[in-house]
C-alpha cells in the first residue's frame, strides 16, 4: 500500500515530529487539560504566562550590570540583596531569591545547577540549552577551567575560580568586571557590552571596539 | 581564616528526592552565608508542606572535593545545603 504514505499533494508523508511524545510531554498535556477542564486555570492565563516569560531576556540583566558598574550605591545594594535591588530598579522578578556575585581582578564566578537547571529566568529569560546539558552540569563542578577554555575564556592560575552550584532556593547572576576603556561610557552603552554568557560566567563582556 | 565555621555534609545516601548533591556528601566546607529558613524540599516533593529548615551557603575548596584531581585546589565551590544535612566539623587538614 505505498499510496498510504503519500500526502494529498503526492509528496511522501512526514509527520510533524520525528519522535512520538515522551512520557513527560504527554503528562504535561494531560495535566494542563485537566486543570483547564476543572477551571483551575484557563488557556488565556497560560498564554499570558508564556508571553511574560518570553518578554524577559538577558537585556534585563545587562541593565542591572551596567547600573552596578556606574552607580556604587546600587552596586553595594545589589551585592547585599540582589532581589530587592533589581525589584527597586523596576524588574518584576516574582518570588525570585537572587544573589549577585561579582568578578574582580582576582576572582571569576561561574554558575551551574548540577541537580536540574535552575536559572534566574525571571531576570534573564530562558536558559540556553547547553546550560541544561548533563555535560555542562557535571563537568563545571569538576573542571571549570576546562569548561571556561572551551567557551574561549582562559584564566591564569592566579585567578580564583568560584563555582556556584544552584542547589536549592537561590538563583545567581554574575556581575562581570567592567571592561577597560569605558570610563566615559553611558549606562546604556555599557549595557550593550554585557552578554548572557558573561552573566552566567562562561563568558566575558564585549570590549570596546570588539 | 580563624573565624570560619566549618561544617561537614552528612555522608548518607537516602532514597527519594534530595537536594544535597552526592559529590558533596562527606565533604567539609565553611559557611559562606546564612540564607534564612526554607521549607524542606525532601518533604515538599511528596506533597507535604515541608518544615522550615535553615539554608546555608557552604564553600568548599576544589582540593577538598577532588583531591589530587582538582584543576586548582584553591578554586572553590559554593552550594546551598539545608541545615539537617550539616554537622559541626574541624577544619580539614592542609594538603
Amino acid at each position: 500500500m505505498p499510496h498510504d504514505h503519500l500526502s494529498p499533494s503526492g509528496h511522501p508523508y512526514r509527520k510533524d515530529d520525528d519522535h512520538p511524545l515522551t512520557y513527560w510531554q504527554q503528562m504535561e498535556i494531560a495535566v494542563r487539560e485537566l486543570l483547564v477542564e476543572k477551571g483551575v486555570t484557563t488557556p488565556a492565563d497560560i498564554a499570558a504566562e508564556i508571553d511574560a516569560m518570553d518578554s524577559r531576556s538577558p537585556a534585563n540583566g545587562a541593565a542591572v550590570v551596567a547600573r552596578a558598574w556606574t552607580d556604587p550605591t546600587f552596586r553595594k545594594a545589589l551585592l547585599k540583596d540582589a532581589s530587592a535591588a533589581t525589584r527597586a530598579m523596576g524588574f518584576d522578578i516574582g518570588a525570585l531569591h537572587l544573589i549577585a556575585v561579582e568578578n574582580t581582578a582576582d576572582i571569576h564566578n561561574i554558575i551551574v545547577c548540577t541537580l536540574c537547571s535552575c536559572y534566574p529566568r525571571n531576570l534573564l529569560g530562558l536558559p540556553p540549552d547547553w546550560y541544561k546539558s548533563r555535560a555542562y552540569r557535571s563537568r563545571t563542578v569538576r573542571e571549570p577551567r576546562k569548561i571556561l577554555a572551551e567557551f574561549g575564556v582562559t584564566l591564569p592560575q592566579t585567578t580564583t575560580i568560584r563555582v556556584h552550584d544552584s542547589t536549592a532556593d537561590m538563583r545567581y547572576v554574575v556581575i562581570p568586571a567592567r571592561p577597560a576603556g569605558t570610563d566615559d561610557w553611558s549606562e546604556q552603552q555599557l549595557a550593550n557590552l554585557v552578554t548572557r554568557d558573561s552573566m552566567i560566567g562562561t563568558g566575558l563582556p564585549k570590549t570596546p571596539g570588539a | 581564616m580563624p573565624d570560619r565555621t566549618y561544617l561537614r555534609v552528612r555522608a548518607d545516601m537516602p532514597p527519594g528526592h534530595v537536594r544535597t548533591p552526592a559529590y558533596l556528601r562527606g565533604k567539609t566546607g565553611w559557611i559562606e552565608r546564612e540564607l534564612g529558613e526554607f521549607p524542606n524540599p525532601e518533604e515538599r516533593a511528596y506533597g507535604h508542606p515541608g518544615q522550615n529548615s535553615p539554608l546555608l551557603r557552604v564553600r568548599f575548596t576544589m582540593g577538598e572535593l577532588w583531591g589530587a584531581g582538582a584543576e586548582n585546589p584553591d578554586d572553590t565551590l559554593d552550594a546551598e545545603i539545608y541545615g539537617h544535612w550539616l554537622q559541626a566539623a574541624e577544619p580539614p587538614h592542609a594538603p
